[in-house]
């Protein structure tokens, strides 16, 4: 194996480079001819170096014949490492051809390449294997945070707390302070269910309701009355979470950011034009076709508790007025919330595998750690 | 001729069908009819949908703590300008040319009026001991300049050292109020391609651009454990260039505070880091990770050459021959 040393013309970095077995010790390889080009010279005296056609024929036959062919390049100061193997021929020749030299950076690889991991406003989407835990609990539990949810659990809906809670407790926030606020019509229908330590249930009794329309639109205004007046100062971050749910895997602290909105299951390949935002610009949840980023799940809404206060705030404001003129949204609130959330970026996504729904199947999504449960519409819904 | 009446007579059919068509997707077409105006952040702006399936899939865009990584073709200008905009923000900008280190401050300076925080408020404070050398450059509206006299060495390693120092007694004196986010660069650079405001955030560094594939063991990180800016082999996300450190003011001060009392320690147990503050800014970044990183588009080096991944050149150190600038080798 022939190797060759170079400098280049700011005297500052020296390579070393493993060659293509063609060459005798008396010829430079690739790698230091490339330099060499761009100035600079070579630090062993005895080698010379001339660019004359026998040495570019052999030059483009080794580009031809398919080697394993490696170029390790160390610098005094810096230590550079580029090292690129089994290129196979096609590759080799064309990055020869562009750029005289086959030493190729390995760059920065991406974790997951099937998928998109940060919006175009720059807020990362949580996907498998794009994080790693244990840094991220390395983060949030030395700031010892309070972590507050809500559930609606009203009228037949009581059936879903127990799978809900039990597999909150196997997967949800383990590790952290959680608080779980339960609204329910039925008080005593709330099972008993084991808590880990450092969690804790409190249950709000509210009014039912003949309507389940009526039911999801409250929710906003409950949960802004909450935070006014239980958690401004005793939680930090809270999620707004769907009753007729289940955890399946594990959902930490890689979901915490000032604000965060889950990407719907049913529309995260779709246009923007097939998402079913509302369209009537009488409804303050107006979105007009050509505009909107994705189709965010009613079902999960989260962050820290001044912002979810102003996400409630705003759609609680906006479900009035709508109220007041008759229009009630194609999705209740989840359109008011996409309307919010158009014009508010969540400063993070979760992927659709923070809310799927049971019977769905899809290659992108590998895991699912929260999904709706399948039930009979018309078994548990008032109307 | 035949053939040239034939010839009008298609260009003037391809017209006509051009018009009907863009008459036909003038009605259908949700592009043409998006025209209104709406509130707030997607007031006037059209752009296209954010893909979760097609996008920069070729390199890290968000590293294991979900801090993203700033490269060409992650993000929308236009979209981030109006977030942004909205918050009438001030960048503050440190360098520091002492010594004659001060002819770099036109490329500088022109360079950073072309592509650097364009359109918001933006002021330079720029360190130097030399004041009357420092070049009037023409600046845009809303930004302005302040020279700070300090006093320089015989040492570039002292003079690079004390940085930190510097730029934490700044920011205590004159920036907590005036100043969203301050940017502190190194001088011997040169802005060539857009930098916006899709570099703020509450605490940003920059990936070095000579270590960012090598494996950790490799980075020049401080490895005697005497030192304050100590980082065992086997630990370690990426090498931080020390030419780029950004983010809110009251965050840059936290991290200038803790270099500086390091670089304290330091001094006092007669031990400089390998590579100065950059060895103890690494420390830092790898117990209080960054809320953003930029990809070594905005931290290059004039002598590098270009990999595919980097599509574009944004700021790069100039090349400089060492003997001629340093006050000691």
């Amino acid at each position: 194996m022939t190797s060759c040393y170079y400098v280049n013309q700011w005297e500052r970095e020296t390579y070393i480079c493993a060659n293509i077995s063609l060459w005798d010790e008396k010829r430079t390889c690739l790698c230091c001819l490339w330099h060499l080009r761009r100035g600079g010279r070579v630090r062993d005296p005895g080698q010379h170096v001339k660019i004359s056609a026998s040495l570019f024929t052999a030059l483009l036959l080794s580009i031809m014949l398919p080697e394993e062919s490696w170029c390790l390049t160390r610098s005094q100061f810096h230590h550079y490492t580029f090292i690129h193997q089994n290129i196979d021929k096609a590759n080799y020749s064309k990055r020869l051809l562009n750029n005289f030299s086959f030493c190729v950076f390995l760059g920065l690889p991406n974790s997951r390449k099937d998928v998109v991991t940060v919006t175009p406003w720059l807020a990362p989407v949580v996907w498998e294997g794009t994080f790693d835990t244990n840094i991220l609990d390395a983060i949030y539990k030395p700031q010892n945070i309070t972590v507050a949810t809500t559930v609606f659990a009203v009228g037949k809906y009581v059936q879903f707390l127990k799978d809900y809670l039990e597999s909150a407790e196997q997967y949800f926030m383990l590790g952290y302070r959680v608080h779980y606020y339960i609204f329910t019509d039925q008080p005593e229908a709330v099972p008993t269910v084991t808590l880990g330590a450092d969690r804790r249930i409190t249950i709000l009794k509210i009014p039912g309701s003949d309507r389940w329309q009526e039911i999801t639109l409250r929710r906003m205004e409950m949960i802004m009355n909450l935070i006014e007046t239980q958690l401004v100062n005793k939680a930090d971050y809270i999620f707004c979470l769907d009753v007729d749910t289940k955890f399946y895997g594990h959902w930490g602290a890689e979901t915490l950011s000032h604000l965060v909105a889950a990407i719907h299951y049913l529309f995260y390949t779709a246009s923007r034009d097939q998402f079913t935002y509302e369209r009537r610009p009488e409804s303050q949840a107006y979105i007009p076709y050509g505009e909107g980023d994705y189709y965010y799940g009613g079902a999960m809404i989260g962050g820290l508790v001044r912002e979810v206060y102003k996400v409630t705030k705003t759609c609680h404001l906006w479900l009035n007025m709508d109220k007041a003129n008759s229009i009630e949204a194609l999705w209740q609130e989840e359109s008011h919330l996409n309307k919010y959330f158009l014009y508010n970026k969540p400063t993070k996504l979760l992927s659709p595998e923070y809310l799927w729904c049971d019977p769905f199947q899809s290659n992108d999504v590998k895991i699912i750690r929260y999904s709706h449960v399948w039930k009979d519409v018309s078994k548990v819904r008032p109307n | 001729m035949r053939l040239l009446k034939n010839s009008h007579l298609f260009v003037l059919s391809l017209v006509g069908l051009l018009l009907v068509g863009c008459i036909y997707f003038g009605y259908t077409s949700a592009w043409f009819r998006y025209a209104g105006s709406r509130s707030g952040v997607a007031d006037g702006l059209s752009y296209k949908q954010p893909s979760i399936l097609n996008g920069r899939k070729d390199v890290i865009t968000v590293t294991p703590w979900l801090a993203p990584v700033v490269w060409e073709g992650t993000f929308h200008t236009t979209l981030i300008d109006a977030i942004y905009k909205m918050q009438n923000i001030t960048v503050a900008t440190t360098v520091f040319a002492l010594g004659k280190y001060v002819q770099f401050l036109k490329d500088f300076l022109e360079s950073a009026e072309k592509h650097y925080m364009q359109g918001y408020r933006v002021h330079y404070y720029i360190f130097t001991d030399q004041p009357e050398a420092v070049p009037t450059v023409t600046l845009g509206a809303s930004r302005s300049l302040t020279t700070l006299k300090i006093s320089s060495s015989n040492r570039w390693q002292e003079i690079t050292l004390r940085r930190m120092e510097r730029l934490e007694k700044l920011i205590e004196t004159q920036l907590s109020n005036e100043v969203d986010y301050i940017f502190s660069l190194d001088v011997d650079t040169k802005f060539y391609g857009h930098w916006g405001v899709e570099t703020l955030g509450d605490i940003v560094a920059v990936i070095h651009p000579g270590y960012y594939s090598t494996p950790r063991d490799d980075f020049p990180y401080e490895r005697r454990s005497e030192s304050q800016a100590y980082i065992p082999y086997g630990k370690g996300d990426f090498y931080y260039g020390g030419a780029v450190i950004g983010g809110r003011v009251e965050k840059v001060h936290k991290l200038a505070k803790t270099c500086r009392m390091q670089l304290d320690v330091d001094k006092a147990n007669s031990i400089e880091a390998a590579w100065q503050e950059e060895s103890h800014l690494n420390k830092y970044f790898l117990y209080n990770k960054p809320t953003k990183i930029l990809s070594p588009e905005y931290l290059w080096q004039d002598t590098k050459y270009i990999t595919p991944d980097i599509k574009i050149i944004r700021f790069s150190q100039v090349i400089k021959n060492y003997a001629k600038v340093r006050p000691n080798p």
